[in-house]
């Protein structure tokens, strides 16, 4: 099992950067790369920019410990866990935590390679909103 | 009108691979005949063994350290300097045809650019990394770049003709093939012609065919053989018979002289032959070092050659075009590869954090454009990679960028001598699911010495010391040897001194390659 794990602090306050993360449908909005994003129920089918269609299963979506976990649901993934957790710093600040649990190993990397990328993407366009 | 430079690199040669350079199994004529009228380095050092931030270190040459690329997956930046650039602006025209890989290639989100273009079926690069014209390839016909996207949409059936280089697990494959189970060797019918070697020397062809007979241009021709996997194309494999191959000079053949050896060196060396550590991604994570056969050995070592011979004379092809266009006095080519491969000796193969002249003795040629009246030479003194960068922009007739960390390469050892040559540093760093490894290298003349920060096997206790002199197989690791000791305080204090500017913040790993 592989774990890697990215973050980043926002300048925004957590309830600020939840409505964003909490809300499934629209990961395609601030993760690069991501084209388009459908949730219906508990599933979501994420299409990459590559074309690539990405379904998933939603497991957590609490609003209350700010945490969002989803499921990779494909063949090559015998186990997938992606976790988002943002938590807060102060009023105006908050961390916010991306990891990427992963059997085979190297699919951690390949699917959760991007976090990182789309943390700093997510921090420029929520720090964005405010000035 | 300046002079023009065409600038050939490969994947993981080795030094020896050459007949210009003692090699014996591949015959190289092209590229002994550029040495012939031109200048050869015997020491040329790569600043990482390993392809993505070596290929950094060409492009912006910058250390490891600076640039910031620390290992495989992790991208350079989009607005790291770059010599094309510097050239681009000056006036020449620039195209990399080949291996790039200063991006990841796992890459399902298309984030970036080099997969981008190769999915949009353009060459057009727009001025990326300060290249007008991209068009790229690399191991194989999977994946999004110009090569794979050619062979999809004109010879798909070729795709499953390569071996898989990646496992169900998105592991490096260990599985074998040939006539000796060796790992990473297939046999591959596709016809040479669709091959990407030969694809490669095609497509500079035609873009120097787009050029006016008056352009400064700087083509870097990258082919990305040698590298595993060994499987050129079928037709080529009569050129030498496996069973005639005589083992390297570096392979001890008795087993326990080679884990006497392996056990000299600090402990990740025993476990990975032993197959208890696998620390970085670009070695087969199924494969045991242990079980490779002399046969093995052999029939690798026969693949590698054939696809020298290949990648020989498609250079030779691209030479014949440019002396057609009139062009032969005014271009400098300069050839060389970004690292280098043990192909048998200790017993290994691949690469990894491995500091020997297996992966660090690297074929470099500066062939200077003849109206240039730089006359043959070799070098003894040691070189690097980091000096490729200010060498292309002073050829340019351009003073080298204030970014630069190299010095343009020496035309003599009296040039050499008199500009300081003679260091070279080489740094490993490597972070995989919880295994940490690295590793500092000073090359100071005939000594290399190797220190090992803490990490997941080592204490930062453990080091290497070779002089290459009197021990050119590197068999005996002089670092606890007490007649070294002084000489061992002072590389060391000397590789700490030397240490360049770390980028910050630290970049990201982005893909496991």
């Amino acid at each position: 099992m592989a774990s890697i794990r990215r973050e980043v602090v926002i300048e925004r306050s957590a309830d600020d950067v939840w409505a964003l993360v909490g809300d499934p449908a629209t990961i395609h909005t601030w993760f690069p790369g991501m084209t388009d994003a459908t949730v219906n129920g508990s599933t979501r089918l994420i299409t990459t920019a590559t074309g690539l269609p990405l379904p998933e299963t939603i497991l957590v979506n609490d609003p209350i410990q700010r945490r969002f976990q989803y499921r990779l649901d494909l063949p090559v993934v015998r186990y997938h866990r992606g976790t988002i957790d943002v938590i807060e710093l102060d009023r105006a600040r908050c961390l916010v935590v991306y990891s990427t649990d992963c059997e085979p190993d190297p699919m951690a990397l390949v699917v959760g390679g991007a976090t990182g990328n789309a943390l700093q993407a997510l921090k420029r366009q929520l720090e964005a909103d405010t000035a | 009108m300046g002079r023009k430079i065409l600038f050939v690199t490969t994947d993981q040669q080795r030094y020896d691979t050459l007949g210009c350079n003692g090699g014996k199994l591949a015959r190289t004529p092209v590229i002994d005949r550029l040495a012939a009228d031109g200048i050869r380095y015997e020491r040329a050092v790569p600043q990482s063994v390993v392809c993505m931030p070596s290929r950094s270190t060409i492009i912006t040459g910058q250390h490891p350290t600076t640039h910031g690329v620390w290992m495989n997956g992790v991208p350079l930046p989009v607005d790291a300097p770059s010599v094309a650039a510097a050239l681009r602006d000056a006036g020449y025209k620039t195209s990399l045809i080949g291996k790039a890989h200063f991006e990841p290639f796992m890459d399902p989100f298309g984030r970036f650019t080099e997969n981008q273009l190769g999915r949009a079926g353009t060459n057009a690069a727009n001025g990326h990394r300060g290249f007008d014209h991209l068009e790229l390839a690399t191991h194989g016909a999977n994946g999004m770049l110009h090569y794979a996207i050619w062979v999809l949409n004109h010879h798909p059936e070729a795709i499953g003709m390569f071996y898989p280089v990646v496992d169900g697990d998105m592991n490096v494959n260990a599985i074998g093939g040939g006539d000796t189970d060796a790992p990473q060797v297939k046999t591959n019918p596709i016809p040479r012609e669709w091959y990407h070697t030969d694809w490669l020397a095609d497509r500079a062809i035609e873009w120097l065919g787009t050029l006016d007979a008056t352009d400064d241009w700087f083509c870097w021709l990258s082919f990305p053989d040698p590298h595993h996997p060994w499987d050129p194309p079928e037709s080529e494999l009569g050129r030498i018979d496996w069973r005639d191959v005589p083992l390297p000079e570096g392979y001890p053949t008795d087993r326990s002289q080679r884990e006497a050896i392996l056990d000299a060196k600090p402990r990740h060396w025993r476990q990975w032959y032993d197959g208890t550590l696998v620390s970085n991604f670009e070695a087969p994570r199924h494969w045991v070092p242990a079980t490779l056969t002399d046969d093995q050995v052999r029939e690798i070592n026969a693949r590698n050659a054939i696809e020298c011979e290949l990648i020989d004379e498609a250079l030779g092809r691209v030479l014949v075009e440019v002396e057609r266009r009139g062009w032969a006095d005014d271009v400098d080519v300069i050839f060389t590869t970004d690292h280098g491969e043990f192909q048998g000796d200790f017993g290994l193969l691949f690469k990894g954090p491995y500091h020997v002249d297996a992966l660090m003795r690297l074929p470099l040629i500066w062939r200077p454009a003849p109206s240039a009246g730089i006359a043959p030479s070799v070098v003894t003194a040691p070189v690097g990679l980091v000096d490729l960068a200010p060498t292309f922009t002073t050829i340019a007739g351009q003073v080298p960028c204030e970014w630069m960390q190299g010095k343009a390469l020496p035309v003599d050892d009296s040039d050499a001598s008199s500009r300081g040559f003679g260091v070279t540093l080489t740094e490993w760093d490597s972070e995989l699911f919880g295994v940490g490894v690295y590793l500092r290298t000073i090359t100071h003349g005939d000594f290399v010495c190797t220190v090992y920060k803490p990490g997941h096997v080592h204490d930062g206790s453990e080091g290497e010391l070779y002089d290459l002199a009197s021990d050119p197989l590197q068999h005996r690791n002089l670092w606890d040897d007490p007649g070294y000791a002084a000489l061992r305080s002072d590389l060391v204090a000397e590789l700490w001194d030397r240490q360049p500017e770390p980028h910050r913040p630290r970049l990201q790993v982005e893909a496991p390659v």
